[in-house]
């Protein structure tokens, strides 16, 4: 496997620009004679669709939801991050540029997020055009907010409802273009598998979620935008549907899989309430804007909060990062929140809690701003705890939430595999080995609108390579391996429930390589894995048949999928001996229990290519040249 | 505590539907609804019997993918609530729960409880939204837009097209959804510029899918999980008058 990385060559600042005029173009007439794939609707997916299509290219769209307006983006809550300087606060291309290499841990690409920065401020001002109803001052310009990992405010919001107005408003423009008959859409159909020919993606096998018919689809490129892996860990902020499906069966086609032990714990949720709980629900971590988060001094103190005075409240982060406090970056806040847990000081049930006060704030500017700033966030936590957070602090716990890794990928967004690219979370390539909030809305919408429409042309002009017809062999054959695979999951008919499984691996993954991680951990989760994964194959039972709506057999080739890869997950985590960002490795750590990197040895993207079944996939590094920024220790102090 | 659940079960949109009767043994306050429906998906597997089909993703109340009408109310009848986040707390032991599809001609049920949406997407794809192409968006700034109206038009676009307001019309009318999105764009200028075509655009896919008409008897709002306000439905009234009366 070769790993081309393709960066520009030039100084930091003008290779976007350089390589924009280096890319082939499309002749506007000739766009119509490409089709393009794209799988996965949210921002990434539906920008891409969208903008694709407008430029002429025809474009089939695949979800598996009822609706591309329903993909997971649409609960991102928080903002999006561009580097406008509006407020006048010292922002620019270049700061958004080093906070999210810093925020990474030095484990991003340097030319990628430098491209990310600035295309930022592009991203704001088409999301305006489109009616995404921003939050907006008085004098009616747009506001801003600020957000961990950052000291400018550069933070644009829509209420709590950020995720959901940049998704309409990519949807929208979907819509559009699905109006014009541009984008073909497919809703309720999900990718299955890969077609390559002559090693080239050239189409996919879906199955429609409806009918339960297997068909092929074949076109120029596939587009791949199908979101992260939290799911994972069964418990996780992720849609219940969320999953690992179609990037890693592109895996197992030949793509290079990324620094897949790169996951990121959101240090504010709503802690887990019970054994039955079906999902993690994230408060956004704007709330940390005005939330004081802190635990009882002494340990097993049980008294209510508001009963402990100031004197016996350990402010933790305040204490222990005094410049960036309650918005230390999101890694650094949740091992700072599992810490004071460990140590016996956790609120709540369990003591698997740490309280987010707004008392303070309420106190400077009244009930009635923060209302206005975190309304729907305080009626949420009430739905689910039935507790009231403007009168007793809340109760909040780290999550699984989002996968910086992801499917490699080269400066175009193109896998190692030619005609396949990947977009949004399911790639790897921007946030490191830690995403700041508020980024990842900013990466999906890059991706979709500004970098993979200009990327494509220069593939369709350079790989010259005919549409292959649906009914080549190789299409066939990955039909036949889909539906022999349905057909292995509903001839089982064993005695345990998918979601038992699906429960069991999670909590296992939770437990060895969760926030901490440590060698003898890791390797018995290596071993415990493949028992579990004979398991499910020997002992699931998944009822009905292949050709209805069986949400039980989609549910099942998912966890299938999760099963073999979160021995990858936790292989990559074992291999990488030093802590970075959200890989924390309790051997490497600094005498204050921060995590310790080595550039030595690990300024390196690790690439894992598939060998087959039931052998170890191979390891490839992609190494991490740095041309403009230092490599050093991350400091929030 | 202990619940008899009443579920609609059916094979598919040809098939005949009937209630069915399941216990709903050993429920948690703390549970979610549809987990309290996962629980009792857990044994009918274990019976070797097919779970009840019921659509959910996001399961925090944005992404408007679940669809239940609980005890003969959308959602539950919590107000601001969803199905997934309905919580056991409001049931008690000994309770019997109803629970069925959104009935509605224009969302005909594909299993059980899971119905097809796409008409609210044929409405969306008619007019719903701003014609600009991606690149060559002026600064965002170089539009001063009045706070109110950004307001105004942010409450319009919090719709989570679930459509909840279609379950509980007795038209199955389709305005509140519709309303909402005419409002959203239509109180921003970037969308006033076509306003007249989206409004009229909109109007009639509504009623080529084969909504129902509006008699403003605001059960759609008193169900809606996000407070869309009837007098959205006022406002695109008006514009779709204006849009007649201008030829659109």
């Amino acid at each position: 496997m070769k790993l081309e990385a393709n960066i520009p060559s030039g100084p930091l600042a003008q290779k976007w620009d350089k390589h924009r005029f280096e890319l082939k173009l499309v002749n506007p007439a000739n766009k119509r004679k490409f089709d393009v794939l794209v799988v996965g609707s949210g921002l990434a997916g539906a920008s891409a669709a969208a903008t694709l299509a407008e430029l002429g290219y025809g474009v089939k769209c695949f979800c598996y939801q009822d609706s591309p307006r329903r993909a997971h983006s649409i609960a991102a809550q928080g903002g999006i991050n561009a580097a406008k300087n509006y407020p006048n606060d010292g922002d620019s291309v270049y700061r958004l540029f080093y906070d999210t290499i810093k925020g990474g841990d030095f484990r991003a690409r340097e030319a990628n997020v430098y491209r990310l920065a600035q295309v930022s401020g592009n991203i704001i001002d088409q999301c305006v055009a489109q009616g995404v109803p921003f939050a907006r001052e008085y004098g009616g310009l747009l506001d801003n907010r600020s957000f961990g990992g950052a000291q400018v405010s550069r933070t644009f919001y829509a209420r709590g409802q950020t995720g959901q107005q940049l998704l309409l408003g990519a949807y929208q423009a979907l819509a559009r273009q699905i109006g014009l008959g541009q984008v073909k859409m497919f809703p309720r159909t999900e990718m299955l598998d890969l077609v390559l020919i002559d090693g080239h993606a050239k189409g996919i096998v879906v199955r429609d979620l409806v009918s339960g018919q297997v068909s092929s689809h074949a076109g120029d490129a596939v587009v791949l935008a199908t979101g992260g892996y939290g799911n994972v860990f069964f418990l996780s902020t992720n849609a219940k549907g969320c999953n690992v499906t179609a990037t890693y069966r592109a895996y197992k086609k030949g793509a290079a899989f990324a620094n897949p032990c790169y996951t990121q714990i959101h240090p504010t949720c709503i802690p887990v309430s019970g054994e039955n709980q079906s999902k993690l629900t994230l408060m956004s971590e704007s709330l940390r804007n005005d939330g004081r988060v802190w635990v009882p001094k002494t340990k097993g103190d049980k008294r209510a909060p508001s009963q402990i005075p100031d004197s016996d409240r350990d402010y933790y982060l305040e204490r222990k990062y005094p410049s960036f406090g309650n918005l230390a970056p999101r890694d650094i806040s949740s091992r700072a929140a599992k810490e004071v847990c460990d140590q016996g000081r956790g609120v709540g049930p369990g003591g698997l809690g740490v309280y987010l006060d707004f008392a303070d704030a309420i106190g400077r500017l009244g009930e009635a701003k923060i209302r206005e700033r975190y309304g729907n966030l305080f009626e949420m936590y009430e739905r689910i705890t039935g507790e009231d957070a403007y009168h007793a602090p809340m109760r909040i716990y780290p999550a699984v939430h989002y996968a910086m890794g992801g499917l490699w990928v080269d400066y175009n967004l193109m896998s190692n595999i030619p005609g396949l690219f990947v977009l949004g979370e399911a790639n790897f390539s921007d946030h490191g080995a830690n995403r700041l909030g508020a980024s990842a809305l900013m990466q999906g919408l890059a991706d979709g609108y500004f970098i993979l429409p200009y990327t494509i042309g220069h593939y369709f002009v350079t790989a010259k390579r005919p549409k292959p017809a649906t009914s080549h062999a190789e299409f066939k054959k990955a039909e036949a391996e889909v539906q022999a695979l349905t057909q292995r999951l509903l001839s089982i008919r064993g005695r345990r429930t998918v979601l038992s499984l699906h429960r069991e691996l999670g909590k296992l993954l939770w437990e060895e390589c969760g926030m901490a991680r440590n060698d003898a951990g890791l390797k018995r989760a290596l071993e415990r894995i493949p028992a579990l994964r004979e398991e499910f194959w020997a002992n699931v039972n998944v009822t009905g048949g292949p050709g209805e709506l069986n949400q039980g057999l989609e549910y099942a080739g998912r966890v299938a999928d999760f099963m073999e890869f979160a021995e990858l997950l936790c292989l990559d985590a074992l291999t990488r001996r030093e802590s970075c960002g959200g890989h924390f490795r309790e051997e490497f750590q600094t005498e204050e229990g921060e995590a310790k990197r080595d550039d030595e040895h690990f300024a390196f993207v690790s690439a894992w290519e598939h060998q087959g079944s039931g052998k170890p996939p191979l390891l490839h590094k992609e190494p991490l040249v740095y041309e403009e920024v230092h490599m050093s220790t991350r400091s929030y102090k | 505590m202990n619940l008899t659940l009443k579920v609609w079960r059916q094979k598919d949109a040809a098939s005949p539907g009937r209630f069915e009767t399941y216990p709903a043994p050993d429920v948690s306050a703390d549970m979610s609804f549809l987990e309290m429906l996962d629980v009792v998906n857990e044994g009918l597997i274990a019976e070797g019997k097919d779970p009840i089909a019921f659509d959910s993703d996001c399961r925090e109340g944005i992404c408007g993918t679940c669809s239940l009408v609980i005890n003969g109310v959308a959602h539950g009848g919590h107000t601001g609530t969803t199905a997934c986040q309905l919580h056991m707390r409001h049931f008690k032991d000994g309770d019997t729960i109803t629970i069925e599809p959104w009935r509605a001609r224009p969302f005909p049920v594909l299993r059980d409880l899971v119905v097809d949406r796409a008409a609210l997407d044929l409405i969306i794809q008619a007019g719903g939204f701003v014609s600009v192409n991606t690149g060559g968006a002026p600064d965002g700034n170089a539009l001063p837009i009045p706070k109110p109206d950004a307001e105004e038009a942010m409450d319009a676009a919090a719709c989570i097209g679930c459509g909840a307001c279609v379950a509980a019309c007795k038209n199955a009318s389709a305005m509140l959804f519709v309303s909402a999105k005419v409002s959203h764009l239509g109180l921003l200028p970037q969308g006033k510029v076509e306003r007249e075509r989206r409004v009229a655009r909109m109007v009639q896919a509504m009623d080529d899918a084969g909504f129902g008409a509006c008699t403003v008897t605001g059960s759609c709002e008193a169900v809606c999980p996000k407070g869309i306000s009837l007098a959205f439905i006022a406002r695109m009234n008006r514009e779709y008058g204006r849009a007649l009366l201008l030829g659109a």
